[in-house]
Order: structure tokens, then sequence, then C-alpha cells
């Protein structure tokens, strides 16, 4: 299955509000865990290796 | 004193045998032997039993006079005991092994999961025993020595080795000065830093892992279970890994993770382990223990192979030939399986059954095999030492949600323990031409089954004890293996129900087929084959083209 890039988030704004809020008051330590342990859940929830695959290659990809 | 299968350990390790001067070393031309194996290890040890078992005449050379110490392989898998089994073995080593099917896995004080490494009933060995390597080498010498056609030359060590058209040419050095012999055949079975794989300008190439772990072999009265514990940043060995194994005797295996910065001989006083010691029994049984300390080490590991194990004439086996790390047993365990894949292969070359062509493709399988247990092995180790400060934070991520989500404790790697590989891409299997479902494809080693009375009982392994090839008939007469085998090899049938735990198993209905090669792996399976069928496959098992 392709990944999907294309706009699929049903509440764009909201979403983000939400992950800049659950970073609230943490040490850069604590906020870097728990972007690790976010990236291990939506990777369960995703399940497929291709698309995982592809998702760790495009976020490889796309930094500065 | 002799030794016996009831030496005890101290008995065992003190053992010397003795070197005797043989007519080689007198010979004006150098003997030849068709096959020398070198390293009395449990590999060399194994394949020596093989060979001899099938009539061929071994010659093994070992540089030294006395069998291990301390415990270091101690985890022996189900494979590695079916095969001494058929080796004549397995009895001796379950007898005196702890046997054990469950691990669990702790982070700091707690229990993250449990696993269950043989979660069916209707197999006669187990998971694992965990045996002093020192017992397991006792039992195959003793073995060893029942069969007229083994040799054992102890302190006689392989200094020179030179192939040549039609084998090779070794200079043997003993306590009487040197010899040469010619050999047929060279098995290389003298573990690691194999000195044969330096004669012949080979080497053992992968990642060398900086860290140091401390083992101690401890004698006490505990009331831990036959379990595997594996404790991430336990609260007596803080930021490290533990592991926790029980053996014979009331003695117990403890792993301590020291980090790249320990000093390995510092490590090994006693003085130094016992605090160590002293904090996990607190911890663990909240009372302090009265232990002896039996023995220790200090190692470190590389996950390494040689490129190719098939040189000409000379044939790796074993940590010569493949290094892994300890997390996963599959060290010795692959050796044994080496072994079991090259000594029929050597027998029915040197025999002109086969030819040449069977014997190299030791190389390409158990290459296979060294990859499959070497990203095993890489991959635990990355886990429990992690080597970024990244990898760091995702571990411990990991460890920190299968606290409360079972997804991650499915990525949780203290250690993916050893099964042998299935030879799925092997040149020996013919494809399936017939609908099989379940695991005993092509190139799979055969799993046991309990027998009913009606197909005479016992285990299913136990009947394939014979060194040769075998068919698994399912309610069936079996005329067409008989018929297709006539002129090639021998097949033992092995008549069977379709409606037992063997047939669901296999997946066998009325009339199914399963051949086995002389190692036990699947080679070919039918609905209901023909005598042209049955020929044609063991034409290709026996690479006879």
């Amino acid at each position: 299955m392709p990944l999907n890039t294309d706009p699929n988030l049903e509440a764009p704004d909201s979403f983000y509000e939400a992950l800049i809020e659950t970073h609230r008051d943490l040490t850069e330590a604590q906020s870097h865990a728990l972007n690790a342990r976010l990236v291990l859940l939506l990777a369960n929830h995703i399940g497929q290796l291709d698309v995982l695959q592809q998702a760790l290659a495009a976020a490889r990809a796309s930094g500065r | 004193m002799a030794l016996t299968y009831d030496s005890d350990g101290a008995t065992i390790q003190r053992h010397s045998f003795d070197y005797q001067r043989c007519p080689d070393q007198d010979a004006v031309a150098p003997v030849r032997h068709p096959v020398v194996v070198v390293g009395a290890g449990p590999v060399g040890l194994s394949l020596a039993i093989d060979l001899a078992q099938r009539g061929q005449p071994v010659l093994l050379l070992d540089n030294d006079h006395r069998l291990s110490t301390g415990s270091r392989a101690i985890c022996f898998a189900k494979r590695a005991l079916e095969i001494w089994d058929r080796l004549g073995v397995g009895d001796a080593m379950c007898a005196k092994g702890v046997e054990w099917n469950v691990g669990k896995v702790f982070n700091g004080h707690d229990l993250l999961y449990r696993f269950d490494l043989l979660p069916e009933p209707g197999h006669e060995r187990p998971a694992f025993i965990n045996l002093q390597q020192y017992y397991a080498e006792a039992y195959l010498a003793l073995r060893a020595a029942e069969l007229p056609g083994i040799t054992i030359r102890w302190q006689n060590t392989v200094v020179g080795c030179t192939p040549q058209a039609d084998g090779v040419l070794l200079d043997v050095d003993t306590p009487d000065g040197r010899y040469q012999l010619q050999a047929d055949y060279l098995v290389a079975c003298d573990g690691s830093r194999s000195p044969l794989r330096g004669m012949l300008g080979q080497e053992s190439k992968g990642r060398v892992f900086q860290d140091r772990f401390l083992i101690a072999d401890v004698r006490m009265q505990a009331d831990f279970p036959a379990e595997r514990w594996f404790w991430f940043d336990p609260p007596f060995h803080p930021n490290q890994s533990v592991l926790l194994h029980r053996q014979p005797d009331n003695v117990w295996r403890i792993d301590f993770q020291l980090g790249w910065d320990a000093d390995p001989e510092a490590e090994k006083q006693p003085e130094r382990i016992k605090p160590r010691v002293d904090a996990m029994m607190r911890a663990a049984m909240g009372r302090d223990v009265p232990y002896e300390l039996e023995w220790a080490s200090v190692y470190t590991f590389a996950c390494l192979r040689m490129d190719r194990f098939v040189h000409g004439r000379v044939l790796f086996a074993g940590d010569a030939a493949h290094g892994v790390s300890p997390f996963g047993a599959r060290g010795a365990n692959s050796g044994v399986q080496d072994t079991d894949n090259l000594a029929w292969k050597l027998d029915l070359v040197l025999r002109g059954v086969a030819p040449r062509a069977l014997l190299d493709t030791y190389g390409p399988e158990r290459e296979f095999a060294a990859d499959e247990n070497l990203l095993n092995s890489t991959r635990a180790t990355d886990f429990i030492t992690p080597k970024s400060a990244i990898s760091r934070l995702f571990r411990d991520a990991t460890l920190d949600l299968a606290r409360t989500h079972p997804f991650a404790r499915r990525l949780v790697n203290s250690g993916r323990l050893s099964v042998p590989a299935t030879l799925h891409a092997s040149p020996l299997n013919t494809p399936d031409r017939d609908l099989f479902a379940g695991a005993m494809v092509p190139g799979a080693p055969a799993v046991d089954a309990p027998l009913a009375d009606a197909e005479g009982g016992g285990w299913l392994l136990r009947r394939l004890a014979g060194n040769g090839f075998a068919a698994l008939v399912f309610d069936c007469d079996g005329a067409a293996v008989a018929a297709g085998a006539e002129g090639i090899v021998p097949v033992n049938l092995v008549q069977l129900s379709a409606s037992g735990t063997a047939a669901a198993r296999y997946d066998a209905r009325p009339g199914t087929v399963v051949l086995l090669r002389p190692d036990q792996h699947v080679c070919a399976r039918w609905r209901a084959p023909t005598a042209a069928d049955v020929a044609a496959a063991l034409r290709r098992a026996l690479a006879l083209h």
C-alpha cells in the first residue's frame, strides 16, 4: 500500500495544537522520549512494514 | 580417574586426556586419512560421531588435553538435542540438563512479559536445556569413545595447512615434535579464533560490539524457577542488563552487562563479583544467600562470519565459520546444526554415491542459516546495548510502553532464541507441486510428534534415527517410494496414520508422502507421488544431475 501523503487529517489545526500541547511543561529530554513513544504507538497503528518504510524514507528525505 | 556418564563436574573439568604417540609420527611418508576434523569441542565431536555412525573413519585432532571449564555455551536448544538423539547422546544430555521453556523479561522491578518457547504439548524434547558445556563435551567424548571409527589425538596442534588438488597436507605439532599427515577432507571446528582460518588466509568479518559482560557461575540454594530471566535496568545493577539461568548441580549462571569501560581483569576478581551477586540476591530474594563462586569470565563479542564456509577440500563449521552474540543461544546450537548438514553429504561424497556438488551445498545452506542467526543476534544486541543516544531513546520508549501496551512487548528484544533455519532456497529442495499448508515446507527441519500405538508408539524423530533418507507415508503402502528409490539410495519408510498428530503437523492426508534428507530436513512432499516423482526428488537432493 502506498503511504498516504495527501491531506488526510480530519482537523489539521486541532491536531497540531494537541501535539504541541502534549509537550507543554516537558523538558527537552522528556519531549524527545514522548516523541519516541508516539512514533512507536503510531507505527503499531499503521502496522504494514512497507508503509512504515515509506514513511521512514519520506521523513529522512524531508530533513534540512 | 576414568570419565563416565556419572562423573561429576569437578572430575570432568579436572580430567586430562593422555597424549599418545601414534604410528603416523614415525611413518616415512605422510599417512592419508579420509576425514580429519580439527577441534574436539561440541562441534568437532558431534561431526566425528555423525561420520563414524555412517561408517567413516575419522581422525580428530585437538591442541589441548582437557574439556571446557565453566558454563560457557550453557543453553542447548531443541534442535541440537534432537540431533544429539540421533548421535546417541541426547538422553545423557537431557538426564543431566535443566529443562526450560519459559522466559521472563523484567524492566526495573516490573515483570514486562513472559514467553513460552514451546507452547504446544507433544514434543519429546523441551525448547532448551541448560547444561554446563563441560558436561556436553564429556558426554560427546564418551560417545565418541564408543565408536571404533573415531581416533582422537590430544595435544596434536595443527601448525600448517597446505591445500592440494586432491586433499590437504597438514603439519601437526605434538609433545614429541612435528609430523605430517594428509586428509582427503579437512573440517575446521577450531573455534572463534580458528588458527586454520588464518593459515588459509581467510577471515571472519562483521561487527564487533563495544560492550563487556561478566559471567558468574554461582553455586547456591535458591528457589528461582527453571526459567530464563532477563532484566533491563534492574535496581540491583542500574542502567545495565542482567541474565539469570539455572544449571545442574545448583549452579546459577548470571551474566552482568558491564559497559565498555569496565576493566576485564579487575571485574573477574571475586571481591568485585561478590557485591554484584549480593545486591542481586538481596533484591531478588529479599535476603542474603550463601553461595560459592564456581567460575567467572568477562567477555566481549562480535557478529561475524566467513564469506564462504567451503574452501576446496577444507570446510569450516561452528564458531570458526561464524560468530554471534550470546543473546539467543545461537552459537553452539548453530555449530551442531552445521555438522548435521555436513556429515551426510561428506559421507555420500566419500562413498561415491553423490557428486562433489552435494558437498558444495553445505556452504550456501549453512551460510544462509548463519545470516539468519547473525540477523537475530545483531538485532537483539542493538536492543540490549544501544550504541547511540537515539537508539537508547527508542529502546527506553519501547520498555516504557511495554508496561501497559501489549504491542510494545513484541518489540522488546532480550534475545530471539535459537530455532533451526528453514532452507527455503536450497537447490536440494523439490518445489511443491501440490497444495499444502503449515510449516513443513521443503527445507524445513522435521518437527517431532507423538506416535499412536498403531503407528508404533514413541516419537516421530526417534523413528528417523537412522542415518539415511526417510519417507513419511500417510495411510498408504509407500510402493512409489520404494520403486523410486531403487538403484539411487535407500529410503527408510515410516508408515503413519493420516489422522494422527504427525499428520496434522505435516498437513498430511491419505496418500501424502514427505521425503526427508538424512539431516531430517524436508526435501519434497506430494499428495500422491509416482515412482518417477520420488526418483527425481532423490536425485535432486543428492545433487545428481
